[in-house]
């Protein structure tokens, strides 16, 4: 049914790995001792170096090198000042002179700075929205903790798209809350594709990210820790300042992580909701390397964006050093 | 009072997370082609559904990679949680670090990742390429989910069975794995749904020729979504409630 046209020597390859995972499991079995086990971790640990790790070394050598395979930083040179390509081709076409009078072109940088400030109003957002949300779920007294985060969890089973394509029929011009507004007396507003549209469309679809893990460290938490605050005279805000917030800061942490990664990265968003109006550093890099095929910068691009999450990380797990958080329920 | 507002609030986050799911729903019922305007109840748009041949054609792609997806990650990561929990303690902290590298990567840089790998390695992009990728951003999570049952694991059970005469490929398949079978199923299930509902990774490894749903939709949002399309997403919806409604009836009554 569908044409797979391999060079020979993936085959070749393919059937030596497995021989060689069959002999090593084989081995392991036979031998008397547990210990030998752990070889049956070589065929995750081959897959693992062959679709994890060679990928990201070739990510860090497009970025490192010219359509030509020559090592250079004019990638990164690029990022910084998208003239910079053009203003070298005129210094060799008119001179220096006129390729000085180029000025410095900031859409990378730019597109940069605007998609970590929406990510940070997104996080911010669904912190302010969902730590409520989270706080009462985890609220023993009205006994809806698991039926609420099967609620939670139903709506992100519809298609991701479409349920972003779904906001589309509610904002716009002859959508539904316009009618609304109309029918009320407001009249119409312009509501899609603009920033606000953008970020509503990330935070619905990220905010469950930041209910669960937050959920899951107040129901781990100790009922008697408040009780007892209460009873040595806190009052309720200072016992959810005091005692539940600072105990449920690894599901926060976590819940952030969750929230703001995928909301600097997300590509589909602000193209369905945002209609093009903004561009954000996901969007910039699938344009990059499928529209414009500059393959050198987009690798130089993605490479800028996982460093910059894996500091993010890397500070994020300093406030959470045993990674108490946890991930989905 | 106070529960009052409490449920008035997590009932308008509720309103907020649904509202869209219920539009898309009724507009599948829409006899029009018009997002705004309801011109009357029909069934229209799911006839047409079934008629579709790329989208029968997408949503057989999308099943049956996430079924071949989620069979080989699971019993590459069962396995590969057993090899890791084996291991030295320096080696296992690193193969935990290498399985948590993936969940830090956004997908966008998976894809692409991938995408210049089988560029590299002169592969055709396309059904083939899909399914190495699902496999890979499936595994770790198998990996994660079977390990703490491992660790849970009464250590001496093992060697109990290894005394009593038991041979290593005897007592992994009957002590070990029924140990962690409750996180092989999560990982499966887990590796499962994120097969079917990935777009991100699945957009940079196939081809325009090869089309899983999501990156179908993709390419229809360009030209204006057809309400078939919502059609669909509610039968998948509705399939999958009913799914979770019989799972969640088995476990209770296995409890009770």
């Amino acid at each position: 049914m569908y044409n797979v046209s391999l060079p020979w020597w993936s085959y070749a390859l393919m059937g030596a790995g497995l021989v060689v995972f069959l002999g090593l499991l084989t081995l392991s079995v036979k031998r008397n001792h547990g210990v030998k086990r752990s070889l049956f971790a070589s065929p995750y640990i081959l897959w693992m170096i062959l679709f994890t790790l060679l990928p990201c070394v070739l990510i860090a050598y497009y970025a490192l090198t010219d359509g030509s395979g020559q090592l250079t930083l004019d990638n990164f040179r690029a990022f910084w000042d998208s003239n910079h390509i053009m203003r070298e081709n005129m210094r060799a076409v008119a001179g220096d002179e006129v390729a000085a009078t180029i000025p410095r072109g900031s859409v990378n940088v730019d597109t940069l700075v605007y998609s970590l400030w929406m990510a940070f109003l997104c996080t911010a957002i669904s912190l302010l929205l969902g730590y409520p949300a989270a706080l009462f779920m985890a609220d023993r007294h009205m006994k809806l903790g698991s039926t609420l985060v099967v609620l939670f969890i139903i709506p992100m089973w519809m298609n991701f798209l479409l349920r972003t394509i779904a906001w589309m029929s509610l904002l716009e011009d002859n959508g539904l809350i316009n009618a609304f507004l109309e029918w009320i007396g407001v009249g119409k507003v312009q509501l899609m594709y603009n920033q606000g549209a953008v970020l509503l469309g990330m935070v619905y679809n990220f905010l469950p990210f930041m209910v669960f893990p937050i959920y899951t460290s107040l129901s781990k938490m100790d009922p008697k820790l408040g009780e007892a605050a209460m009873d040595l005279g806190c009052n309720e805000a200072k016992t959810l300042l005091k005692v539940t917030i600072p105990l449920s800061v690894p599901g926060i942490i976590s819940g952030i992580t969750m929230v703001f990664m995928p909301s600097v990265t997300t590509f589909f968003i602000p193209r369905v909701l945002g209609g093009g109006s903004t561009q954000m550093f996901g969007d910039l890099i699938e344009t990059t390397f499928l529209t414009a095929g500059d393959w050198n910068l987009g690798s130089a691009l993605s490479l800028i964006m996982m460093v910059l999450i894996l500091i993010s990380l890397s500070i994020l797990r300093k406030a959470d050093p045993n990674g108490e958080g946890g991930g989905i329920a | 009072m106070k529960n009052f507002f409490k449920k008035f609030y997590l009932g308008i986050i509720l309103v907020f997370l649904y509202v869209p799911i219920v539009v898309l729903i009724c507009q599948s019922f829409n006899a029009g082609k018009s997002r705004a305007k309801w011109e009357g109840f029909s069934f229209r748009w799911y006839g047409e559904l079934f008629q579709n041949a790329s989208i029968m054609n997408a949503l057989w792609v999308t099943v049956s990679i996430a079924v071949i997806a989620t069979i080989i990650a699971t019993v590459l990561g069962t396995l590969a949680a057993i090899g890791i929990y084996s291991m030295k303690k320096r080696p296992q902290a690193v193969m935990m670090t290498i399985t948590n590298l993936p969940n830090t990567m956004p997908d966008i840089v998976t894809g692409i990742s991938l995408m210049l790998l089988f560029i590299f390695a002169k592969v055709d992009r396309g059904y083939f390429t899909m399914v190495l990728a699902h496999i890979t951003f499936d595994v770790p999570y198998v990996v994660l989910s079977v390990m703490p049952k491992l660790k849970q694991m009464n250590k001496h059970t093992c060697e109990a069975a290894l005394d009593l005469g038991a041979t290593p490929g005897y007592a992994l398949t009957h002590v070990i794995v029924p140990e962690c079978r409750q996180g092989i199923v999560t990982g499966a299930l887990l590796a499962f749904t994120l097969s079917l509902d990935d777009f991100t990774i699945s957009y940079f490894t196939t081809s325009p020729l090869v089309q899983n749903l999501s990156t179908l939709i993709y390419s229809a949002t360009k030209l204006g979504i057809s309400p078939v399309y919502y059609a669909l997403s509610s039968l998948m919806f509705v399939v999958l409630l009913v799914l979770l409604l019989i799972v969640n009836r088995r476990t209770a009554e296995t409890k009770a």
